[in-house]
């Protein structure tokens, strides 16, 4: 607020001057003119009173009169002059004041002001997102559905006002500004409090690091979540600590290699971080065999890589291809003697992953006229071009933003999860099956919601009071409905964290201690029951034992009695 | 030579000069003390105000302050000087007159306080 006011107060110097002049000019020369009376005969002059008041209503075009008589002819002669003045030193500080108004530098400073207000006045967590592209926009929604709160820097005014024009719940400042100059971080609630988190996920990779490096550097402690387009930029952000880097190639990369190599544990990732309450998605199964990568671009390696992981063949179709690769053809691949070359016919799927969308689906299209049982991997770069894909109908379609938005959620909502993942690939394919079956009985067949409970005086109170009263919890505790302790809850314990040590599915006769993390998988109003037994203490003890234990101090007390 | 600090170290001192001007005499004689005087110092004093406005400086925000003290004691001299005589008709009495000499006195050392600034400004001023 302060720097707006001395910017309006340093502008309207001159008007001001010029208006205090005109006002002491004509209020002077009316003390002096003299005036007449009733009877014609020479009056003294106004005094300064009275020439104040007149100049007062004069120069505001308000009028009144000659009060308090009329005047002399000199008197109306200066009246005149008062007039030109007076009148047009006011309308020019008037337009001076709306031009300032007006003046882009001025309502960029203002909005500014009011973004800092608006950031300084949120009392609740936030997460302070730099770049609201596609993958913001998904991402804010789905943050704003589970009512957490964000604020958004974005480079383009466009975007920011399409924000402010979007259907969200709660309001969500958002500002047009270089997410690369700390001062901005800091206006947008680096330094806050209750910031909970940076993310930056703009389409640019170095805007990225220096957001994850002003963020390292003055607040150390806040989880930074980053997206990076390039390999080179992951492995800086990962050298100086920043924790979770997502580079939306990679992943669908490496997911393309688990689901060709094992199939479940693709559809155990699937199931678990997909949108609540949806159908479960049906299994992918990609063939082995042969297959074609069109486009050897950032999307196009990363398949490579990780497609050459899992030993499959590849042929690599490209305008300009890698000389490191055995097989390569050269040419578009949107004709189709450039794929009839590449050996489509033995081929058993097709990447088309150019950075163009039309392209994409033309060389998806040749290849499937070519091929029509061909396994179709497409790589859609627009958001808007949505419609085209659906039509088509690829075997999996890869979008880099709605890739992003899901891990970045994944990530803020169950830190847990991606953990899961890890030590379940660890284990065989039987394991996975063992895993989706247990799933599927549980939910049915929904896509199930997936939570994590942090066991401590916070999150949990009720807990927290039978562990300090040396009771002990066991996890099938936590499994028992609350209406009926001897019927379990749809719900599955996926994976226990405790300090450093993480165990796969825990046993129901686990022991819970302070400050574990569970995390749960099972259907929405599940959670809600759990949560019951979580902060209710006289529910937990009829978990615990059955007894319906009086609540009151006083019942208590008379029920210690009645025992001894 | 600079003309801005010229305009602004010339304002500063008129509108102490001024001040001092209507000040000076005995204390409840209003021949003593010009209306006109009273006037000029007022149009000064709020010409020295805005030309102080938009700075960002720690003296010149202490500046902008002392300037403002004075303006609103000058403003309710004149104040007190059109309601003695016009609103309530009591007139210049030696009372009224030297209510109005002190407020104005008032001013007079918060001007004196904003030359003693330019000074000090002035002085530290090394180049």
């Amino acid at each position: 607020m302060h720097s707006t006011l001395f910017l309006i107060l340093r502008r309207m110097r001159a008007p001001l001057i010029l208006l205090i002049l005109s006002y002491a000019v004509s209020i002077l020369a009316m003390t002096l003119i003299p005036g007449v009376d009733a009877n014609g005969r020479p009056a003294p002059p106004l005094d300064f009173f009275h020439a104040f008041y007149f100049v007062s209503y004069t120069a505001t075009t308000i009028g009144f009169g000659e009060i308090p008589m009329a005047f002399s002819d000199a008197q109306r002669a200066w009246t005149i002059v008062t007039i030109y003045l007076t009148v047009i030193v006011w309308l020019y500080s008037i337009g001076t004041i709306f031009g300032l108004l007006q003046d882009p530098a001025m309502q960029r400073a203002i909005r500014a002001n009011r973004f800092a207000a608006e950031v300084r006045r949120l009392r609740q967590p936030f997460y302070l997102i730099a770049g609201c592209g596609e993958t913001g926009v998904l991402l804010l929604h789905a943050l704003d559905s589970r009512n957490q709160q964000a604020v958004v820097l974005d480079i383009d005014r466009e975007r920011v006002g399409e924000l402010e024009l979007g259907q969200y719940q709660q309001d969500v400042p958002a500002l047009t500004a270089d997410a690369r100059l700390p001062e901005n971080l800091i206006a947008a609630g680096l330094h806050h409090p209750l910031c909970a988190g940076v993310i930056a996920l703009t389409n640019d990779d170095p805007v990225n690091l220096s957001v994850a490096v002003t963020t390292k550097l003055l607040r150390p402690e806040l989880p930074i979540l980053c997206r990076a387009d390039l390999l080179e930029t992951a492995d800086n952000m990962a050298s100086f600590g920043v924790e979770d880097v997502v580079n939306a190639f990679e992943t669908f990369g490496e997911h393309l290699g688990i689901a060709i190599n094992n199939p479940g544990h693709h559809l155990l990732y699937q199931w678990l971080t997909g949108v609540p309450g949806e159908p479960l998605a049906m299994p992918m199964e990609p063939p082995r065999g042969t297959w074609l990568v069109c486009g050897y671009g950032r999307f196009g390696k990363a398949v490579a890589r990780h497609l050459d992981k899992q030993g499959i063949q590849l042929v690599v179709v490209d305008e300009h291809p890698p000389s490191d690769h055995e097989r390569t053809v050269v040419g578009r691949g949107t004709e189709a003697h450039t794929l009839l070359e590449a050996g489509i016919e033995q081929a058993a799927g097709i990447v088309a992953g150019t950075a163009d969308d039309i392209n994409n689906l033309s060389i998806a299209m040749t290849a499937r006229q070519l091929k029509p049982d061909l396994f179709v991997v497409l790589r859609q770069n627009r958001h808007a071009n949505a419609a085209l894909f659906q039509r088509f109908a690829a075997q999996a379609t890869m979008q880099p933003s709605s890739i992003v938005a899901h891990e970045f959620l994944s990530l803020l909502t169950t830190p847990l999860l991606p953990r899961f993942f890890n030590l379940a690939l660890h284990q065989g394919d039987a394991w996975a099956d063992v895993a989706l079956s247990r799933i599927a009985a549980v939910v049915g067949d929904t896509v199930p919601e997936v939570w994590d409970r942090e066991l401590s005086k916070t999150e949990t109170l009720a807990i927290w009071q039978a562990l300090s009263e040396g009771r002990t919890l066991r996890l099938g505790d936590l499994l028992r409905s609350p209406s009926n302790r001897e019927e379990n809850l749809a719900c599955i314990p996926l994976l226990l964290k405790r300090g450093s040590e993480e165990i796969l599915v825990p046993d129901s006769d686990t022991p819970l201690l302070d400050g574990d993390r569970i995390l749960f998988c099972g259907e929405a109003h599940t959670r809600r029951q759990q949560a019951l037994g979580l902060h209710d203490y006289n529910t937990l003890n009829y978990l615990l034992t059955g007894n319906q234990a009086p609540g009151g101090l006083v019942w208590r007390k008379l029920a210690e009695r009645n025992k001894a | 030579m600079n003309l801005e600090k010229v305009i602004f170290g010339f304002f500063i001192i008129l509108a102490m000069t001024l001040n001092f001007g209507f000040v000076i005499g005995e204390l409840d004689n209003p021949v003593h003390h010009d209306v006109y005087e009273l006037f000029f110092a007022i149009v000064v004093n709020l010409i020295a105000t805005v030309l102080k406005f938009g700075e960002r400086t720690q003296i010149g925000a202490i500046h902008l302050a002392s300037s403002l003290v004075a303006d609103l004691q000058l403003i309710a001299a004149a104040g007190v000087w059109a309601t003695a005589v016009y609103l309530t008709g009591t007139g210049l009495t030696p009372g009224v007159t030297a209510s109005i000499v002190s407020l104005a006195a008032g001013a007079l050392a918060a001007n004196v306080l904003s030359v003693i600034m330019l000074l000090v400004e002035t002085v530290m001023f090394r180049r």
